[in-house]
């Protein structure tokens, strides 16, 4: 059981495979050097944002206190109006991504190369909603709030309109990948290019889009939890209180509540999403 | 050709025209009920969220005019006719924005990296453990449901105000994400290498080391790639709780109504964004240019 190989293998071994023995210096030196690319810049990183031993150290501390203060949960008197919330912050989720997804459906058509084939056309509709989709919910709820006011209503517009970019991208990568002989049936049989859409592409994309969007409803109820920070509505404006005036118990049973809630329409959502999917492979 | 298709006689075409007016009619009604149920539910949730149509309507003008005033300078002119006017803070406003990336490249690092060692622990296929892989599993559910903005408001009174804060914020968040996916590119893997490595008599480490991490690194590196483009987004708006960044500025200046600033600002964001996702994009196609890990 001598752990080497023979000498005489491995000569042979290195005559056999050079590129295995005899690696280059260029090919070799590629990763450690990006490792130290990686590492200074984080170390710079780390210089420039101002990290210290001992306020990480203290901060560790004060966190480690506030973690206790968080036990156990309590939401003193408060809880009516934290369901409240919470019923706004579903609202939020599920207005307006349904919202986005009306709108974004016929813009998506505009952005998909199937259907518009001029390059001309689609590139600034695809730029605008790159653009869309470049600016945080939390920044649109800001304008929003300058709008139309304080509140929900504000939450929802911000939504819908940062989901519209995103929905807008999704739907056409979805209407691209549909099958053309279905497009080109119709066109045999004289439909016209309406036609082709509704009866061509739809039914071959709807369930796509179904699920996508029950997916966005469930990440949006984390979204609609916070934009509350910025006074668009729901559980955030509450849990952004709370934070500020140090209330740990509270917080904590806010936190808990988002946890919750989040579960639980990931679970209904993915028994939809299932069902709809199921659906499609039996017909 | 018409010849062809045989005409069925009528009793028995009564049966088929039946079964399918009855088939199409349970469409229908599954159709006009799922629509109904959606109706109520968007109904209940516009009464939630206080939807009033009136002031929509009322104040949709802002909307647009809300654009106008912010791509107008204080003088009344169109902000593009005085690039120099508009951006007038431009170097502070950059260097805001290095720092954003920077909040984003250090915390993305250094989730990446936790998550790296957490996720073999929690994958079906590698965790040693049963009752670890439970804890690890459930840990990082917390980290990424809680949204990154909330863990920063609780480090801003922790750490201090800054960009300390949002760093860690995202880093946690970021630990709960990659450790996900991260877990399911290993849970993916071709487990034979795995084997051959253990006949040897290695322990776990070595397991991973020579046979596990070989195949996953390329997904790994695509997927960090693509969360720090994400947390670039993110750490736009750490500024928001004061956890550094950009976000501040956009803040005082939508606040304070300092409406040019405000769309030279954005505007900025915006081409960040681009220029790091088209960046991100390039490098990832540079390192695996292949496609093989999508």
């Amino acid at each position: 059981m001598s752990k080497q190989l023979p000498s005489a293998n491995t000569d042979e071994l290195r005559a056999r495979y050079p590129h295995v023995f005899n690696r280059p210096m260029s090919s070799r030196a590629t990763v450690p050097t990006i490792l130290v690319a990686v590492l200074a810049l984080f170390i710079f990183g780390l210089n420039e944002l101002e990290f210290s031993p001992t306020r990480m150290w203290t901060g560790l501390r004060e966190l480690g206190w506030i973690t206790m203060m968080m036990v156990p949960p309590n939401p003193g008197s408060s809880l009516p109006a934290y369901l409240q919330a919470m019923g706004e912050t579903l609202s939020i989720a599920l207005l307006g991504t349904t919202l986005a997804a009306l709108f974004a459906l016929p813009v998506s058509l505009l952005a998909a190369r199937n259907v518009i084939p001029s390059a001309w056309l689609r590139f600034p509709v695809r730029r605008f909603l790159d653009s869309i989709r470049g600016i945080d919910t939390l920044i649109w709820a800001l304008v929003w709030i300058n709008v139309v006011g304080l509140g929900p209503f504000a939450g929802v517009l911000a939504i819908a309109i940062s989901d519209f970019g995103a929905f807008g991208k999704l739907f056409s990568e979805a209407i691209e990948a549909a099958d053309k002989k279905q497009v080109e049936g119709i066109r045999a049989s004289g439909g016209s290019a309406l036609h082709e859409i509704r009866f061509g592409l739809m039914p071959q994309v709807l369930p796509v889009i179904a699920g996508q969007v029950l997916y966005f409803i469930e990440s949006n109820t984390r979204s609609a939890t916070i934009i509350g920070i910025v006074g668009a509505g729901g559980i955030g404006l509450q849990l952004a209180e709370q934070i500020r005036v140090l209330e740990w118990q509270k917080v904590s049973f806010l936190i808990l509540m988002i946890l919750v809630a989040v579960a639980a329409i990931d679970w209904i959502s993915s028994r939809l999403r299932f069902a709809i999917i199921g659906r499609r492979a039996v017909a | 050709m018409p010849a062809a298709v045989s005409i069925l006689p009528s009793p028995q075409l009564a049966v088929l025209n039946e079964a399918y007016r009855r088939a199409v009619a349970r469409r229908r009604l599954r159709t006009v009920l799922v629509t109904v149920a959606c109706c109520v539910a968007l109904f209940v949730a516009a009464m939630g969220a206080e939807v009033n149509f009136t002031t929509f309507i009322s104040k949709i003008g802002n909307f647009a005019s809300y654009f106008d005033r912010i791509l107008t300078l204080e003088s009344g002119a169109r902000v593009w006719t005085d690039v120099n006017e508009w951006f007038w803070g431009w170097k502070k406003w950059l260097s805001l924005l290095g720092e954003t990336v920077l909040i984003s490249y250090v915390g993305t690092l250094v989730g990446a990296v936790l998550a790296f060692g957490l996720n073999f622990l929690a994958a079906e296929n590698t965790a040693p453990s049963v009752p670890l892989r439970f804890a690890v599993r459930r840990f990082m559910e917390f980290c990424r449901t809680v949204p990154d903005i909330v863990f920063a408001l609780i480090f801003v009174i922790a750490f201090g105000l800054g960009p300390m804060a949002g760093v860690l914020a995202i880093a946690i968040h970021c630990v709960g994400a990659l450790g996900k996916l991260y877990g399911e590119i290993v849970e993916n893997i071709d487990m034979k290498p795995v084997e051959g490595i253990r006949s040897t008599g290695a322990g776990w480490v070595d397991c991973m080391r020579f046979a596990v991490l070989p195949q996953v690194v390329a997904g790994f590196a695509s997927y960090t790639l693509l969360r720090f483009e994400i947390n670039v987004r993110g750490a736009s708006v750490m500024g928001f709780v004061g956890a550094g960044g950009i976000g501040q500025e956009l803040v005082v200046a939508v606040r304070k109504f300092y409406y040019s600033d405000v769309s030279a600002i954005l505007l900025m964001i915006i081409v960040t964004v681009f220029i790091i996702d088209i960046g991100t994009g390039w490098l990832r196609g540079r390192l695996f240019g292949k496609g093989t890990h999508a």
